[in-house]
């Protein structure tokens, strides 16, 4: 028994690698049960995000249902016009334009919060500044040379990086040269929502599979204590 | 009495198909020695585990696609419009991880009491060779998801074939049905995962279970319990199977569930090691992952592999990690079974395979540096130097005397009782009692207090007992 929670434990101890950029990622501030944020983070990405962007593997009843709204509201205010409630999320954009215009395919976004995590997508919807050299004029600190503009320019601004040296060493700091039409901190915000709802779409059914765990959880205690005592009745005269 | 209707036709069934004898020969008649301790239950873990892997299995194959095409949706839709699909997914792939650990503590518990020696010789190629179908189940089942690491880790195991000179081209191409991992891999691993590796579990299964009620379960005192008798010729140190040992193992089940459950519905992932991350991207033969790592069961031997600077004899480095274990009833020259009485040199030489085997794994996961390769060609050696060395360490072992009847051992409540008792003089030792000056509250309570601090003298002291005792274990 012992050697199997160390085992168990090693497992937790260590950590997973996303990526392997130097950068140090900023901490996504993730609540599911935030049901306001999920509805504010939907509607942010069918604005900013599904022109380009498809989450075809979730379907907008599904969201409904989760979140607890009227199928119809969803349908007025998050869905594109002409969308139904079974359908999924899909882009608009055509497969050989996308190519044509980016170079590559805009990734599908249900599994990216799986894939990359919450804090690696906070930190890059965060860090794009200006370039000259891009073919969009914009780089990102995260992900460097990433193929993607940055849509949400006119919300947080423009930066531009600079390169500091201090007794720690060399880094590059981004600074916002224009505002744009948030401030610091409703920015921060309108990206977590976003990343929340990134989050969600990632694996839909996880806040209903932690609500489950407990009574799986305390059935098997339930049973462990009768298995116990039954064992214990049995092996009396065992000696 | 004339007996009733139901048992009539129960006799019926009876005289023509033996249920009591079959039940009674494995279960309510087969006698096990009576001192099993927590290795033994997971050899009936192995077999809840396998039975979970089926099943679950089975409810996957009705809505998984098995074309290059199709596949990675259909895993999401299983998780999302499945109703309970996620479940069934997340027992499944839990299970995956879970039968490896559970396999590697039944094997390390037979390496602990000597259960390959004679006559359980048989039993254990079994058993090995359970293993070795085990890990193409698991490899293949991993290419079904159809994600990057899926796909790549297929990539990179197959391409080891074409390490074996003039054969090996055409042989992985043989393998893979293409000249990369495509579609026609994907169908044929599904058929193997599916139907034909587990036909050969389930196979091999019975026959490691046949051959072990034909000599007996071994047990921590590794000698024969058949050796002395009581005048029905019930084994004086056995108890029968059911119930005692159905019951004992009903424990060991709900135990292990809560770990299951607990993986399950919390961290189904397991920060990265159930499922990779680099698995929820649809796999892309055009486009690499930086860093491809097998899952953990594997890294083990993926170190060694890459711990030897030649492909080739990497890829014959990492088989014969694997063979030299099928070897081990004649490795092993020591008579004596159990590590209770077994002499210091093997239980060093096991210590140091057990802290290689996990530090392998370890590596296995990891980037390549020049430092880890040291290490692992270190762990690598030390991993051989166990098997190859061991038919001269073991011959001239200082063993002790072994004892003719089970001897008795504190059960776990009682050890827990002792432990429980320690601890008050623990506590004692490892801490004084030092005034404390208060600078919070109250100006009028600031003054000196008495509190107990940790005491390093004492924590040093109870350290070096600690030391002595382990070094004690080791003789």
């Amino acid at each position: 028994m012992r050697s199997l929670i160390t085992v168990l434990l090693l497992f937790t101890l260590t950590f997973n690698v996303n990526a392997s950029e130097e950068v140090e990622l900023q901490e996504a501030n993730i609540d599911l049960s935030d049901t306001a944020s999920l509805q504010r983070g939907a509607q942010h990405f069918v604005t900013y995000c599904l022109g380009c962007h498809s989450a075809k593997h979730m379907r907008y009843l599904r969201f409904a249902l989760d979140v607890g709204v009227d199928p119809k509201k969803v349908l007025n205010d998050i869905a594109p016009e002409g969308a139904s409630i079974y359908d999924q999320i899909h882009s608009a954009m055509n497969k050989h334009d996308a190519e044509k215009w980016f170079g590559v395919q805009p990734p599908d976004l249900s599994l990216i919060a799986r894939s990359r995590g919450a804090d690696w997508l906070y930190s890059y919807l965060k860090s794009y500044y200006i370039d000259p050299s891009r073919p969009f004029g914009v780089n990102n600190l995260v992900f460097q040379d990433t193929a993607m503009p940055n849509p949400l320019w006119k919300l947080q601004g423009e930066q531009h990086a600079e390169s500091r040296r201090s007794i720690y060493g060399e880094y590059t700091k981004l600074e916002l040269d224009a505002p744009g039409t948030l401030s610091e901190s409703e920015f921060d915000l309108f990206v977590n929502d976003l990343v929340n709802f990134l989050v969600y779409v990632g694996e839909p059914v996880q806040l209903e599979r932690e609500r489950l765990g407990k009574y799986v959880l305390f059935f098997l205690i339930i049973f462990l204590v009768i298995a116990y005592l039954l064992k214990k009745e049995y092996w009396k005269d065992v000696d | 009495m004339k007996p009733s209707r139901l048992a009539e036709c129960g006799n019926w069934v009876l005289d023509r198909f033996p249920v009591t004898k079959f039940w009674n020969d494995h279960m309510a008649h087969y006698y096990a020695p009576k001192n099993f301790n927590i290795w033994y239950f997971f050899g009936s873990l192995a077999l809840l585990v396998l039975v979970n892997q089926i099943l679950t299995g089975i409810l996957l194959t009705m809505n998984y696609k098995p074309d290059a095409k199709l596949a990675f949706d259909s895993v999401e839709y299983i998780m999302r419009d499945v109703p309970w699909g996620w479940l069934v997914r997340y027992m499944h792939s839990t299970g995956a991880s879970a039968f490896f650990i559970v396999i590697y503590l039944h094997m390390f518990r037979a390496l602990l009491y000597g259960s390959f020696k004679h006559p359980r010789e048989l039993i254990w190629i079994f058993g090995m060779l359970l293993f070795v179908a085990l890990m193409a189940e698991a490899f293949m089942g991993y290419l079904l998801p159809w994600g990057q690491m899926s796909f790549w880790g297929a990539q990179v195991i197959i391409s080891l074939f074409s390490a074996i000179p003039v054969i090996g081209d055409d042989l992985s191409l043989w393998i893979r049905g293409d000249y990369v991992i495509a579609d026609a891999t994907l169908n044929r691993f599904f058929a193997f995962h599916v139907i034909a590796v587990p036909l050969v579990l389930v196979m091999l299964v019975f026959m490691h279970l046949v051959a072990l009620h034909e000599v007996g379960s071994n047990n921590p005192d590794g000698i024969e319990i058949k050796a002395s008798k009581d005048p029905w010729g019930h084994p004086v140190d056995g108890i029968p199977f059911h119930p005692y040992y159905t019951v004992k193992d009903l424990v060991g089940v709900g135990v292990f569930l809560l770990f299951f459950a607990t993986v399950i519905f919390y961290m189904p992932e397991m920060g990265g090691y159930f499922l990779e991350h680099a698995n929820f991207i649809p796999a892309d033969p055009m486009k690499t992952p930086e860093h491809i790592a097998p899952v953990w069961y594997f890294t083990p031997f993926y170190s060694i592999l890459r711990a030897i600077p030649d492909k080739f004899a990497g890829v014959i480095g990492m088989g014969g990690s694997i063979v030299v274990l099928f070897l081990m009833p004649w490795l092993d020259r020591c008579k004596v079974k159990s590590i209770r009485y077994r002499g210091g040199i093997f239980k060093k030489a096991l210590f140091l395979f057990v802290i290689s085997f996990l530090a392998l794994g370890y590596l296995g996961t990891q980037p390549v540096t020049p430092l880890a390769t040291t290490m692992a060609r270190l762990f690598t050696t030390i991993y051989f130097g166990f098997f190859l060395l061991m038919p001269i360490y073991t011959r001239w072992e200082k063993t002790k005397p072994v004892p003719r009847r089970l001897t008795k051992v504190k059960s776990i409540e009682d050890q827990l009782h002792e432990i429980e008792e320690q601890i008050p003089a623990l506590l004692e030792e490892i801490t004084e009692v030092k005034p404390a000056i208060t600078e919070i509250g109250h100006p009028a309570f600031k003054g000196t207090f008495f509190s107990r601090r940790p005491n390093p003298k004492g924590i040093a002291h109870v350290l070096s007992r600690v030391v002595t005792n382990l070094k004690r274990s080791l003789d």
